[in-house]
């Protein structure tokens, strides 16, 4: 611990760090952090959480970090007190763009990976992405305490990968705390020290932007160039927004203002705005009086990929879901929505967002944070759809899909790395093909772990893909993906008819080759989830007007309880209103009578139900 | 009855009735209830509150198990008049099971003098026993004939051997016939309890019970789909795969059989599950019940009701001996019901009887609902337009669904 810690907005460049850390979800990452918050003395011992950083529920309970933040950690060596600044990065495939701008504030990168497990996919992508911009890659094996640990295995892997020696590779536990000191003075030694201009008209870049309810937007920045006071005005340049600095400083973890931002720094800023989207990650902030020319640089609007439409189960509830969803956009900028309505769910919304994990979490906080019960379509790319009179469209949601003459169809495609023992290549290569996937080209790891690279529409993965890939794995494959363009493809759209009546939450859009297979899943499913109605129900799938496949579920002949006497009474009157209170829940389709658990149940993948999710 | 007892508001020790229960009573028949709660074996299929051990110990003992019900049916007489129910003779008792013939028949007929001294019995009142046929004899028969019983109720359940041992039942299938001449013989009329849709039963099964049911020229036939109850054991032997599940449309098409044949035999339905030969034969302890009319149930697990207040005993017969041996009604609980629970009860009761249910009853709402069921074929039209809503054979089988729709939302 520093005696003395470097004051903000007057520390030397020459005694800051600034790290992050690379690590796949459960590979220790919260932990570690955790005890370099203990370590150099940040956070006291009584005020320890567990995974201090990850601060809503739902990232403690799952274990993943969605937000990152930063923390200033004071450490001293050879009589030097320095200024590290820990950025945490998220840990998920869906979002690789906030990835890729944490990596850009910092000079250098801790790969954390588990030394009983070894490194997985979305690991190594954002390894190479660090590597990409040329930062210096401290390589580290957590959990070096566990009896499953093979740390001369998984050490030369990573000597491997970076292109070092396996006696380079430092051994940690953040559990014991056991080599934790070494790593930040390592830190320390090997990590350059950031460099710009004081002088120069201020340049900070946004790595994240919270929406906090009592303080409105926080925004954390890297500052490259000149200096961030308070009370100055600043601008977005993205945006040419302006905004008064209400509050500048540092967290350590909890916020301490200060004098202003220095070069190399990192810190938080506050302005007042209370909506995510006018601070946005990557925009790059300067001082209005004194602008610089150019930008940073690397900045992108986030770009949903992934649509599904929500609903909430009650009809009543859908101005406490609009609601939800305007409060949720303040705090996610990537969340996009707009109302939509469905013949068979009533009022909801077309939500946009950038992956699946990205969808299964903000339903989850959804349905927690408001108390709402949810039905959520499956999901949706975006596709590109032009009409024979050169009309374009873009589709998101199947019930869209124009009836007329189609010229041509383009779906987004994505290019996903796949780590897993060797001994699963088969089976990947097979899950890959079915999925209309092409094999771009595959390295083995070490002995035993490969690399396979695929380009696939993203479509095929966005329901079940990463489930069976799990399956076929035993666990051990990984999977991560970034978006990589169109093709055109031979699309249809697959309507579902309830005795003649289609229902739009059904409807799919899928590959022509796989229409049928759709069809007979779907009607086959609704089959057995639709209960008898008191006349014969016949279920098809269509496309347009040709009947690809139908089943049919048969009237019901008797619905009545033999015996009712004296002692039966009251069961029989509870039973009744029971009953009647699920008729409540019940979605009229035509005549039919379909409960909403058909639809939950209908909606969801087959191999996914009952599983952890990722 | 049931095994499984309500959630209810707590009884009142002294077992007196809200204000309340009292009104209108003098319009209502009154009728007793006697549960008998012990069997020689126990059916895998059964859920109802009996026991085969003949030594539960003191009041639930069997050789004591009468003297426990004369203190409740005393205890209720007292409760009853304080009150302020008037006095009403019973028009009908019934006592049932268990076995109820497994107790000696002199007890049973003691139960019945007994009560008759508290209440008095109307001169044409129903006096009915449920009965096993390995556990009558002519004599026990003509003893419960000479006491006052002027009906028998056999649980014949199949006349088929493969079909009573899925059932457990133990007795003979000619044994029935002996017993129904018995019956006869003592000058009691009888009914006969069939099961159907029983895991292994075929169409001709059924067919051949019914026939052979009918042969024996009963009074009455009780016809009830076998229920799979949670908690049994054929419920447990199904859910391991041992024997096959019951199946809704082979229910369905074994009450057409039922009504086909029965019919056929000169019986005529006057409820969902009941068939008697002319009028006078009909139940009417049963048609007590889907009439909302007043009972005192008596024994373990027993439900009374009595002007809208519903109650029902402690399950255990030990429990209810301790109870009734301290002076302490043997209710575990009761319930009030609402006009709204009365309305949900009267229609879901009424509406499976032949006799049918007064249009007026029903809400704006239900009466909206009866063209939809008259066009579905599940309520009889002419009827209809006279105000009484009366089901036809397809709404008999599906009468729950007409329930739900003539209720409010």
């Amino acid at each position: 611990m520093a005696r003395t810690a470097p004051v903000p907005a007057a520390t030397d460049p020459a005694i800051i760090r600034n790290f992050c850390i690379i690590a796949h979800i459960d590979h220790g990452k919260s932990t570690l952090a955790d005890r370099m918050l203990q370590l150099t003395g940040v956070v006291e011992q009584r005020d320890m959480k567990a995974q201090y950083l990850d601060r809503m529920d739902i990232e403690r309970e799952r274990g993943i970090t969605i937000k990152s933040q930063a923390v200033r950690l004071p450490w001293e060596l050879d009589g030097t007190a320095y200024a590290l600044n820990m950025i945490d990065t998220p840990g998920h495939v869906d979002f690789t763009y906030e990835v890729s701008r944490s990596l850009a504030a910092c000079e250098g990168a801790i790969l954390l990976v588990d030394a009983a497990q070894g490194i997985e996919a979305q690991t190594l992508a954002n390894l190479y992405l660090a590597m990409e911009n040329n930062l210096t890659i401290i390589p580290v094996l957590n959990k070096i305490d566990l009896p499953a640990a093979q740390p001369e295995k998984y050490a030369a892997e990573l000597a491997n990968l970076i292109g070092g020696e396996p006696e380079d590779v430092l051994l940690v536990s953040g559990k014991t705390g056991a080599g934790v000191e070494a790593l930040l003075d390592k830190i320390v030694r090997e990590l350059p020290a950031p460099t710009g201009d004081p002088d120069a008209p201020a340049r900070a870049m946004i790595f994240d932007s919270v929406y906090d309810t009592y303080r409105g937007v926080v925004t954390y920045v890297r500052v490259v160039d000149g200096t961030l006071s308070p009370r100055e005005r600043i601008q977005m340049m993205s945006t040419r927004a302006s905004h008064e600095l209400l509050e500048i400083g540092v967290s350590s973890p909890e916020p301490k203002p200060s004098k202003g931002l220095g070069v190399g720094e990192v810190g938080y800023l506050i302005t007042g705005v209370k909506d995510v989207r006018q601070s946005k990650v990557g925009d790059t902030v300067t001082n209005l009086q004194k602008p610089a020319a150019e930008s940073l640089g690397g900045y992108q609007d986030p770009k949903p990929m992934v649509f599904s439409g929500l609903y909430p189960l009650d009809g009543t509830d859908y101005p406490v879901l609009r609601d939800a969803l305007a409060k949720f956009t303040l705090n996610d900028a990537a969340l996009v929505y707009e109302p939509e309505t469905s013949a068979a769910l009533g009022f909801g919304f077309r939500v946009g967002f950038l992956g699946l994990l990205h969808l299964e979490i903000t339903r989850e906080r959804l349905e927690r944070e408001y108390n709402l019960d949810l039905i959520s379509t499956a999901p949706n790319v975006e596709y590109d759809v032009t009409l024979e009179d050169r009309t374009e469209i873009k589709v998101t949601n199947p019930s869209e899909y124009p009836v007329g003459k189609i010229s041509e169809v383009r779906e987004p495609m994505v290019s996903a790395t796949i780590l897993a023992p060797s001994e699963f290549v088969g089976a990947i290569m097979e899950l890959c093909q079915q999925r209309r996937g092409v094999l771009g080209g595959m390295d083995y790891l070490s002995e035993d772990r490969v690399e396979i690279r695929y380009r696939l529409p993203l479509a095929e993965i966005v329901f079940d893909f990463f489930d069976l890939l799990k399956s076929k794995t035993r666990g051990y494959g990984s999977l991560d993906w970034k978006a990589d363009g169109d093709q055109v493809a031979d699309l249809v759209k697959v309507d579902i008819l309830l005795q003649g009546d289609q229902v739009d939450a059904f409807s799919a859009i899928t590959h022509r080759d796989k229409a049928y297979a759709y069809g007979v899943m779907m009607t086959g499913k609704l089959r057995e989830l639709i209960p008898r109605q008191q006349f014969e129900v016949p279920i098809q799938a269509a496309i347009g007007a040709r009947i690809i496949a139908r089943e049919s579920i048969r009237a019901i002949r008797k619905d009545v309880l033999a015996k009712c006497y004296g002692g039966d009474i009251t069961r029989k009157r509870k039973l009744l209103e029971k009953q009647k209170e699920g008729k409540k829940r019940m979605k009229m389709v035509g005549r039919v009578e379909v409960p909403q658990e058909a639809f939950i149940a209908a909606l969801s993948s087959d191999e996914s139900k009952d599983k952890p999710k990722k | 009855m049931p095994s499984t007892l309500p959630l209810g508001l707590p009884a009142p020790e002294d077992g007196v009735l809200p204000a309340g229960a009292a009104a209108g009573a003098d319009t209502r028949d009154f009728c007793l209830y006697v549960h008998i709660p012990f069997c020689a074996v126990r059916c895998g299929y059964c859920d109802f509150n009996t026991y085969t051990a003949t030594e539960l110990g003191g009041g639930a003992s069997q050789d004591a198990y009468a003297g426990s019900v004369l203190a409740e049916l005393e205890l209720g007489a007292r409760a009853l008049a304080s009150s302020g129910v008037p006095h009403r003779e019973l028009s009908t008792v019934f006592f049932g099971g268990g076995t109820p013939t497994l107790l000696p028949a002199e007890d049973l007929a003691t139960i019945l003098t007994t009560a008759t001294a508290l209440w008095g019995l109307a001169a044409d009142a129903e006096v009915t026993t449920e009965a096993n046929p390995d556990s009558v004899t002519p004599e026990s028969l003509r003893i419960l004939k000479d006491a006052g019983f002027t009906r028998v109720s056999f649980g014949m359940q199949s006349a088929v051997p493969h079909v009573l041992a899925v059932l457990d039942r133990t007795h003979a299938p000619e044994r029935v016939l002996q017993a129904v001449r018995w019956a006869r013989e003592a000058g009691l009329k009888v009914s006969l309890d069939l099961i159907y849709g029983t895991p292994g039963e075929s169409l001709e099964d059924w067919r051949t019970s019914l026939t052979t049911a009918l042969s024996y020229a009963p009074d009455h036939i009780s016809a009830y789909a076998l229920i799979i109850e949670e908690g049994t054991r054929l419920a447990s032997r199904i859910r391991r795969g041992q024997v096959p599940p019951i199946d809704d449309d082979d229910h369905a098409d074994k009450y057409a059989l039922a009504e086909e044949l029965l019919a056929g035999g000169g019986l005529t339905w006057y409820e969902v599950s009941n068939w008697a030969r002319t009028p006078d034969d009909e139940c009417r302890h049963n048609l007590a019940y889907w009439r909302g009319s007043d009972w005192w149930g008596a024994g373990p697990g027993a439900h009374s009701h009595v002007g809208g207040t519903r109650w029902w005993n402690v399950k255990h017969p030990r429990a209810y001996a301790a109870a009734l041996e301290a002076g302490r009604s043997p209710a575990a609980g009761r319930e009030v019901l609402s006009p709204e629970d009365r309305h949900v009860e009267d229609v879901m009761l009424r509406v499976r009887l032949r006799e049918g249910l007064s249009a007026d009853v029903l809400t704006p709402g239900g009466r909206r609902a009866v063209a939809g069921l008259i066009a579905e074929g599940l309520v009889e039209a002419a009827p209809a337009f006279a105000g009484r809503i009366v089901l036809t054979f397809r709404g008999r089988l599906l009468a729950d669904a007409v329930v739900r729709r003539l209720l409010p939302d």
